[in-house]
């Protein structure tokens, strides 16, 4: 066994592990925990794939900015224990074949998709970042200043949904 | 070297675990919560297939997708609150206006 399938390992338990805690967690703020372990997991997987400018944009904007953001509201909002409520019948009788026709057909779609990709030879360019930032402001530069507005938009409608009516 | 389908597995089981959370779970920021790690799922498969594939849109289709997570975090952490505000509880199944 190789040093990175060994890494992967370690994170892929990190990630499941953490991703078990956050359904487990009856408290919202320890789910948000959970959840920050997945992403720093996961931007360690990106690491081990090469993609050094995501495993730093999932760090900083996952892992610091929008995680951030939920523990702020949970404390705003001083969110407790989650009460108990009956779950509904539906759920009850189709949840599980459903779960498990999910499953299968995710493991179908994987299976199949092996003889598609062909197994990488090389780890990438030589400097992915730069070739990145090429790819990101040439080809993809509409979608991408288009994004802008995105975030503008959703500024405005988080201040307007948040503030108050008679302020 | 990791082979793609480990990082493919990977990513499904996370997907499904975000469904299962979405599913159970009562809080309404629980439940945001497990969209975004839905998100993370098919950001995982997505850089995954850039490797693979060995070209970069991969890696780009990420980032607009983190960005678009950004931008529902705001805006429905502000949604969040408002019902919070208007319902004194953040459980779901106390959110039924629309439930015959």
């Amino acid at each position: 066994m190789n040093a990175p399938l060994i890494i992967f390992f370690v994170l892929a338990a990190m990630c499941v592990l953490g991703a078990i805690s956050l359904i487990l967690q009856r408290h919202p703020i320890h789910s948000a925990l959970s959840l920050i372990v997945v992403m720093v997991a996961l931007a360690g997987l990106y690491l081990l794939m090469g993609a050094e400018f995501v495993a730093a944009v999932q760090i900083i904007v996952y892992g610091g900015a929008i995680m951030v953001l939920f523990v702020f509201v949970i404390m705003l909002l001083n969110a407790g224990v989650e009460e108990r409520t009956n779950l509904s019948k539906l759920a009850g009788f189709a949840g599980i074949p459903l779960g498990v026709a999910l499953m299968g057909f995710l493991a179908a779609a994987v299976a199949r998709s092996q003889d598609m990709v062909q197994v990488a030879t090389q780890t990438g360019t030589a400097a992915p970042t730069k070739a990145l930032a090429n790819l990101l402001f040439q080809d993809f530069v509409y979608p991408f200043e288009l994004t802008s507005f995105l975030i503008l938009i959703a500024i405005l409608g988080a201040i307007v949904l948040a503030q108050r009516e008679n302020a | 070297m990791v082979p793609t389908h480990y990082y493919l597995i990977l990513s499904a089981i996370l997907f499904g675990l975000g469904v299962v959370a979405f599913m159970f779970r009562r809080n309404i920021i629980t439940i945001f919560m497990s969209i975004e790690l839905m998100l993370n799922a098919v950001n995982l498969a997505f850089v995954a297939f850039s490797r693979a594939l060995n070209k970069l849109d991969g890696q780009v289709f990420v980032l607009f997708v983190i960005v678009v997570a950004a931008a529902e975090a705001a805006v429905g952490l502000g949604i969040i609150i408002v019902i919070a505000r208007n319902r004194q509880s953040l459980n779901v199944e106390r959110v039924d206006l629309l439930k015959l």
